[in-house]
């Protein structure tokens, strides 16, 4: 198929490559300096923008499924644990809000596993660029859903009655804690994404991994009515700190120890699972 | 600048890569000349795309050493990657993006500011003949169109060495020498390119070595004439006015040349091999076409010629599965690795 045939048929002319106009552009120019690492990664999160942009249908599950899970958990549960729905979505709010966005940082493997499928990531791999940035770039584009799933989270929440005590500043230090820890968490599956052959197994894999850890913590109901074995596991679960922290600044209150905590752990993510990925980025 | 004294674009030494059990590359050894293009050519699976894939930075080979004007792959890689451009067997530009995007995106990322990189990416969509397709999403895009937008994205700052991986496979004639007209400008400006293919006459038409590839080694090496006369014997094409009169000729160019005639697909074609010296070939030739003359067959088209690339290819292919039953059944197994891949 030429290009005339399959752009719009009649006067269409054909392409000839001449070796004039070729010529031009393959004389050497002077050659840029390389990009600075900052730069180069977000170049590589302009590309993300622009899948969103072709492909707007990828923000589903960062809008409905989050009002989804809010709807039916608030309903679900709220009479039963806190009494009324408005007393639970208080307590619930916060929590429903970092399962939702926890959950979907398991996109960034899965596209990332997309990528390298297709052949794009061979290109990126071949340029003289700062090693991390196309994976950077990624899931700072994948941040952007981050924050745009929480904002639809708040919306719901504050419809249905969420009234924080902490006011804008606290909702939004909280949603800044969130931000933070799931662009270190997002590392984890870009890690998997790198190491697992197919987009259904790095899926496969993130669920096994994202349903004990958003459950067994303190999102749905107070860790105190668990048993003891529970409890201990509940205590050391990084989603619990999160929680804990977000709970508390949204509140006005907040806690500096779940917020270091938060921080801690966030660290941790990026340095052992960004340094394993860039291991297996380097070795594939 | 590079190790230009050596003349060398490519130097590689016994390149081992085992995947599992199969041996993609079984100890290659490479040496591309700068400023031409050299053809890697071999079935699918003789291990062309791993080599590639190892020279380009891209896999870690597990034994031997590569450089790449004088850079070794493995602990200068970031030198060998400001040198070098690549263009795989699959489309390693975004389908999701447009023409435009995907250009103005890698420009950026070769350190060009805004206005330049999409100033740049305009020039190369325009010398491409992609303008009508600048803001169309590139899996939109034809075969012939997406091997183009492929290729300019390799060419956005002018590389050194171009690496192009079977870049004609699956397109139609017309965009298969369209993409070989874009060849010949690369290297016209000083490009060295390496050129994996299957296809022979496109290995003729644009390389000036060729190595052929099976089983993950080099089998055979030399400009293309070279290889034709390594199998040591010319070619008589005999094309027929009248099929008809074709078992008259076939008995009467058996006799004439002493070897046997074999009678093509077209009925009015024959093709026989002749052995012996240019000279003796010659004479050969000449004889069987007065004997024809003399048998009252009329003769539309007469050829002397070199064997083909095909017959040397089968020629060479060949020889090696009988001589070692078992990388055979280890490079078949390596064709499913580059199919699965």
């Amino acid at each position: 198929m030429s290009t005339a045939a399959t752009t719009t048929s009649d006067v269409q002319t054909v392409f000839v490559p001449s070796p004039e106009t070729l010529g031009a552009v393959l004389a050497p120019g002077a050659r840029p300096p390389r990009p600075s690492a900052w730069s180069a990664s977000v170049t590589f999160g302009w590309r993300a923008m622009l899948k969103i942009k072709h492909v707007p249908e990828q923000l589903f599950d960062v809008t409905a499924f989050p009002i989804i899970m809010t709807l039916m958990f608030t309903y679900l549960f709220g009479g039963a644990i806190a009494g009324s729905t408005d007393a639970y979505l208080q307590f619930f709010l916060p929590g429903i809000m970092v399962t939702s966005v926890v959950m979907i940082t398991m996109y960034t493997g899965i596209g990332l596993n997309t990528d390298i499928e297709k052949g794009v990531f061979d290109r990126f791999r071949t340029l003289p660029v700062w090693r991390p940035s196309a994976l950077v770039g990624m899931i700072f584009g994948d941040v952007l859903r981050y924050i745009l799933a929480a904002l639809v989270i708040l919306g719901v929440g504050l419809i249905l009655g969420f009234r924080p005590d902490g006011g804008v500043m606290g909702v939004v230090a909280g949603i800044g804690l969130l931000v933070v820890f799931s662009f270190a968490f997002s590392w984890v599956w870009t890690m998997f994404g790198l190491i697992l052959r197919s987009e259904k197994s790095v899926m496969g894999v993130s669920m096994l991994v994202l349903f004990p850890l958003t459950f067994l913590s303190n999102v749905f109901v107070e860790p105190s009515t668990m048993p003891g074995w529970l409890q201990a596991f509940v205590k050391v679960n990084p989603i619990t700190h999160l929680v804990d922290a977000i709970r508390s600044v949204m509140a006005g209150s907040p806690d500096a120890s779940s917020i270091m905590w938060t921080l801690m752990w966030s660290a941790g993510f990026v340095v052992v699972f960004g340094f394993l990925t860039m291991y297996r980025y380097n070795r594939r | 600048m590079s190790d230009r004294s050596t003349g060398h674009a490519i130097e590689a030494e016994g390149l081992v890569k085992t995947f599992g059990k199969t041996r993609a590359l079984d100890g290659i050894d490479l040496r591309v000349p700068a400023g031409s293009v050299y053809g890697l050519l071999g079935p699918n699976g003789a291990g062309k795309t791993t080599a590639v894939r190892v020279l380009a930075t891209l896999t870690r080979p597990d034994g031997g050493s590569a450089r790449v004007f004088g850079h070794d792959v493995l602990r200068e890689a970031n030198a060998v990657r400001s040198k070098v451009s690549m263009t795989g067997q699959y489309a390693s530009v975004d389908e999701d993006l447009t023409g435009l995007e995907n250009l103005v995106l890698l420009a950026r990322l070769l350190g060009h500011r805004k206005p330049a990189a999409r100033a740049r990416a305009e020039e190369l969509l325009a010398a491409f003949g992609l303008t009508d397709a600048t803001d169309r999403q590139v899996k939109k895009y034809s075969g012939g169109m997406r091997r183009r937008i492929d290729i300019a994205a390799s060419i956005l700052n002018t590389p050194e060495l171009l690496f192009l991986d079977e870049p004609t496979t699956g397109l139609d004639p017309r965009s298969r020498s369209q993409v070989w007209e874009i060849i010949r400008s690369v290297v016209g400006h000083g490009t060295t390119v390496l050129l994996t293919t299957q296809y022979l006459d496109e290995a003729d038409r644009l390389a000036s070595r060729i190595a052929v590839v099976d089983h993950g080694k080099v089998i055979a090496e030399g400009t293309p004439g070279e290889l034709k006369s390594s199998i040591g014997s010319g070619t008589v094409h005999v094309r027929l006015r009248d099929a008809g009169a074709r078992p008259k000729a076939l008995s009467v160019l058996s006799l004439a040349l002493g070897t046997a005639v074999e009678p093509d697909a077209d009925p009015v074609s024959l093709t026989a091999r002749v052995d012996g010296s240019d000279f003796e070939a010659s004479t050969q030739a000449a004889r069987a076409l007065s004997e024809l003359a003399a048998a009252g067959i009329v003769v539309d088209d007469f050829s002397l010629g070199q064997p083909s690339l095909d017959e040397v290819f089968l020629a060479l292919t060949d020889a090696v599965p009988a001589a070692s039953a078992a990388s055979a059944a280890s490079a078949s197994a390596s064709a499913e690795m580059e199919t699965a891949r």
